[in-house]
């Protein structure tokens, strides 16, 4: 952390996107995280991204939960909403907040305690309502606000920073989103904006639940040698098998004359993602190919990163229960509460 | 691109941008420092070793450093560094205890200085603690040169040109006023062994146009401001035209309303952005209601019976005539009248007095040929500094040829090369006291720059005595030190520690760090966080990073020194060093004597 805040300075030649806003002016208070930590440069690119989508900071609602990487809501939009929930709970407080307001962008940011262990029902009951959300897990597999102990998405024979070597089977948030029918499932590194700044938008403008899994280094306790969590382990085997690039709706797309290797997949907003794929017959429309392309690729110790699957026509929650089209607070009041005679007309179709 | 070499001083140097511009390089960030803590004569001391007029500079000062200022190009006004080495001038305590003196004895090398300008007062100022016998030269009553003919008393009053100039005088030197030099082979003569011409520009140009001779109401700028200086005109007509757009017409025009003008005009031929005179100059004479009429080029002067009654000037239209030059197109005519004009049109140096058969060659424009690193002439022995070297420029750059020159008559008179000189050096120290703390003030104050109290218009123009600039007051300086950006605190990187996790990236407030792939210049500045586009500032690249090969690159354009990437690095790759620019005076030529024996 620092001492002073990161001072505002409007300098001259300063880029501002279409709503004429500086990228400062998404950025929020100032990180108590320690210095390098990964959380934070996750937090960049998500200023990035929002300034990028040129989205209005108030149309954007914040939720975390518990541990380092939920304090990070605190450090961008500030003038977004927000609710810090309890450990493991806030896709229960999510899953709400949407259903009564389900014109905001949700952003979930979560850990691997608050998603993996504490709660991981909460996790998997969301992906399974397909909740219109981006879940962000920054994963660092250390449980570092309470110094250190392995999360449950540590590797097997990865070492804490004491010496001993984790001996249990991670849980990995890729694979689970897979088997739980997720239907945006993608895998970043927070040392890599370049590829993690596209995927926050798409998963951002994604119609459904859209979760990325972001590899964070915790700088203190997890960024030793025999860690596998750390900068130079990940960046060591660090495999990016499909990078995506997003592309507005408005903007003009550049049609490469042959499309070898690249997919496009078309959003429900009109936007559009380029997928350019590394492994040349890497389908990510197949959720069984995905699956097996990572266990290959973990036998071999890499690290597969990029947009790993996406299922872009899924029912989305509000979809699937036909709720109101609009958000409630702009229903009219006698549609939002019809009266006690509907009530009753209601409740007794079920006695 | 390769690896930025920091071990070349002027890498660093050049990052702090007053510094740099400064032709005397004085140390401004460190001065700030001292000003910001109180200690006015240390920040008096600090810049009188560069400058040796820091109350006379805080003053009147051409200020090259100030539109160099890193804080104008982050927001719109640079930090008022004149204004604030005025403060340290004004707050010092008495320094002369802590000047050095001419030893007894001396050295037995006998100088001769022709002039007291600010050019001869610092060769004086260096070679005097050395042990050198100096004698000035001066042919007016008093010292100063143009600084006391040319600047009005009411910008820069006698007594801080007394106290400055008599503090040089008093190590020791032979002052000899009333003494013009009417030749130089009888100087010669004289035996020194070596003599110094800091005679500065002393003729100012004429405009031969109809009429010029029929009246004795046509002034010459700078002859006419050292009439005044000298109390030999005190007073003049109700309407005057001052011809020209320099600095000197600034002073003619506002001597001119202390003295009796009532209507007091500014012809200029240029437009605004292409006159000389510095903005602040333009804006003092506005506030006193000087017109400053452009685009006005003189024709004639309009003499009846004797008088002078007015001027005819061509109202001009500038425009390019396609290869980049400008050419003027008369479309109107006009006349004003007036009772008095005044020429500042420029000056120029001259030489009547030097004997043209001595083995000192002069140019085509018949100015003496110097060398522009020894300011030696043709003739050994002889040396040219100041107005009289190059032309007129100013008195910061006068000091610098005097420091200069100084060093070669040193080295011409104890026989050593003198093109073997010491070179600048830099010492780099880390300010940092803890994690989260420094050795300066780093957090950046977005405060506007403090303005300049003045006296009363009503009450200013009541005698030439007045100094319309009051200096700041202690809020004005309290605010405006914390402006300064401290650029020498350089952000300093070793490579081999860096993980790349982007903290520093991240925390940027002006987004000049980026970590990326190597490339060409060209095509590295337009990769970065935000394109490095001031061409003028260096990008600073790294070795390869030790995870993926790729450089980190900082553009040095915009960067506050405001320290959070050091203070968000996890390994300390980055660390905030204070440069200190060590530049070679002739004491520390003496001080090292070599071996490096001419010839």
């Amino acid at each position: 952390m620092s001492f002073i805040r990161k001072p505002k300075i409007v300098y001259k030649g300063q880029r501002t996107n279409a709503l004429g806003l500086t990228r400062r002016d998404y950025e929020g208070g100032m990180s108590t995280l320690c210095a390098g930590c990964g959380h934070d440069s996750i937090t960049t690119a998500l200023v990035q991204a929002f300034f990028e989508l040129d989205i209005e900071p108030h149309k954007v609602a914040k939720l975390s939960g518990i541990g380092c990487s939920s304090k990070t809501p605190a450090y961008f939009l500030d003038s977004a909403h927000g609710i810090n929930a309890v450990h493991g709970r806030m896709p229960a407080v999510a899953t709400g907040a949407n259903a009564a307001a389900r014109d905001l962008y949700y952003i979930g940011v979560s850990g691997d305690g608050d998603s993996l262990s504490i709660g991981l029902g909460q996790f998997a009951h969301a992906m399974r309502r397909n909740l219109q959300m981006l879940y962000v897990i920054e994963n660092n597999g250390v449980y570092g606000l309470t110094k250190g102990q392995f999360s449950a998405s540590a590797d097997i024979g990865s070492k804490a920073k004491k010496g001993e070597v984790n001996e249990q089977r991670p849980i990995d948030p890729v694979k689970a989103a897979l088997a739980l029918g997720g239907s945006f499932v993608a895998r970043a590194f927070s040392g890599d904006k370049e590829q993690l700044v596209p995927l926050l938008k798409a998963g951002i403008k994604h119609n459904g639940f859209a979760m990325i899994d972001v590899l964070s280094p915790c700088v203190t306790f997890n960024d030793h040698e025999d860690s596998t969590k750390s900068y130079a382990h990940t960046r060591q085997f660090y495999h990016p098998a499909v990078h995506a690039d997003f592309i507005p709706p408005a903007q003009p797309i550049e049609a490469g004359g042959d499309e070898g290797g690249v997919l496009r997949v078309n959003l429900h907003d009109g936007s559009q993602l380029l997928l350019r794929k590394v492994a040349p017959d890497y389908d990510p429309h197949s959720r069984a190919g995905a699956y097996s392309y990572l266990d290959e690729c973990e036998k071999r110790g890499e690290i597969v990163t990029g947009l790993l699957y996406i299922e872009e026509d899924r029912a989305s929650m509000h979809e699937i229960s036909q709720t109101a089209k609009q958000s409630l607070r702009d229903l009219e009041y006698d549609k939002l509460n019809p009266g006690a005679e509907t009530l009753k007309a209601l409740q007794s179709r079920y006695r | 691109m390769k690896p930025t070499d920091t071990s070349n001083p002027d890498y660093f140097h050049k990052v702090v941008d007053c510094q740099w511009a400064c032709p005397a390089h004085t140390n401004v960030p460190e001065y700030i420092r001292l000003i910001a803590q109180g200690r006015y004569t240390d920040a008096y001391l600090l810049n009188r070793e560069s400058n040796v007029f820091p109350g006379i500079l805080g003053r009147v000062c051409d200020r090259p450093c100030e539109p160099a200022c890193r804080r104008g190009r982050v927001e719109d006004k640079p930090v008022a560094i004149c204004r604030l080495k005025r403060v340290a001038a004004d707050l010092s305590d008495e320094v002369r205890d802590r000047l050095p003196q001419r030893p007894a004895g001396g050295n037995g090398k006998r100088i001769a200085l022709v002039g007291a300008g600010c050019a001869s007062l610092t060769v004086a100022n260096d070679l005097l603690p050395l042990g050198y016998d100096v004698v000035i030269y001066e042919k007016l009553a008093e010292t100063g040169g143009l600084m006391r003919s040319n600047i009005p008393r009411f910008r820069l009053p006698p007594a801080i040109l007394d106290d400055e100039i008599d503090a040089i005088v008093d190590m020791g030197a032979e002052l000899r006023l009333n003494s013009p030099v009417e030749s130089m082979a009888a100087l010669l003569d004289e035996g020194y062994d070596a003599i110094f011409v800091g005679s500065g520009a002393p003729q100012g140009k004429n405009l031969e146009l109809p009429g010029r001779y029929d009246t004795d109401r046509i002034h010459i700028g700078i002859a006419w401001l050292e009439s005044v200086a000298f109390d030999h005109i005190d007073s003049i007509g109700e309407k005057v035209l001052i011809i020209g757009g320099g600095n000197t017409a600034m002073d003619c025009c506002r001597s001119s309303l202390r003295l009796g003008g009532k209507d007091v005009r500014v012809m200029a031929r240029k437009p605004r952005h292409l006159l000389k005179a510095s903005d602040w100059e333009l804006e003092d004479a506005e506030e006193e209601r000087v017109e400053i009429m452009l685009n006005h080029s003189p024709e004639e002067f309009i003499v009846e019976d004797g008088k002078l009654v007015g001027m005819k000037f061509a109202k001009v239209e500038w425009h390019d005539d396609g290869s980049g030059r400008l050419k003027s197109t008369t479309i109107d005519e006009v006349v004003l009248p007036c009772d008095d004009v005044i020429l500042a049109i420029g000056q120029e140096n001259a030489f009547p007095w030097i004997e043209r058969d001595l083995g000192l060659e002069f140019d085509q424009w018949d100015v003496p040929v110097v060398d522009p690193a020894t300011f030696q002439s043709t003739r050994e022995g002889v040396f040219f500094g100041g107005d009289s070297a190059f032309g007129p420029k100013n008195i910061i750059w006068a000091v610098e040829h005097g420091h200069q020159a100084a060093i070669s008559i040193h080295k011409h008179c104890q026989g050593e090369s003198m093109t073997e000189r010491l070179p600048q050096t830099m010492n780099l120290s880390s300010t940092k006291m803890s994690i989260h703390e420094w050795s300066y003030s780093n957090d950046f104050d977005p405060a506007a720059r403090r303005l300049m109290p003045h006296v009363d218009l009503k009450e200013r123009f009541e005698n030439l005595d007045i100094e319309v600039e009051l200096g700041f007051t202690a809020e004005q300086t309290i605010t405006e030190v914390e402006r300064c950006l401290n650029c020498d605190i350089q952000t300093v990187f070793k490579a081999g520690l860096c993980i790349e996790c982007d903290a520093c990236i991240d925390i940027c407030p002006v987004d000049c760090l980026t970590i990326t792939h190597n490339g060409e210049e060209a095509d590295l500045r337009s990769r970065l966080t935000a394109p490095a586009e001031n061409l003028d500032q260096e990008l600073y690249v790294s070795d390869g990073l030790p995870q993926t090969g790729r450089v980190m690159v900082k553009d040095e354009n915009l960067c506050v020194h405001c320290g959070l990437c050091a203070e968000r690095c996890p390994t300390a790759a980055w660390d905030m060093q204070k440069s200190e620019l060590i530049i070679p005076y002739a004491t520390d030529e003496a001080a090292c004597p070599t071996k490096r024996k001419a010839g």
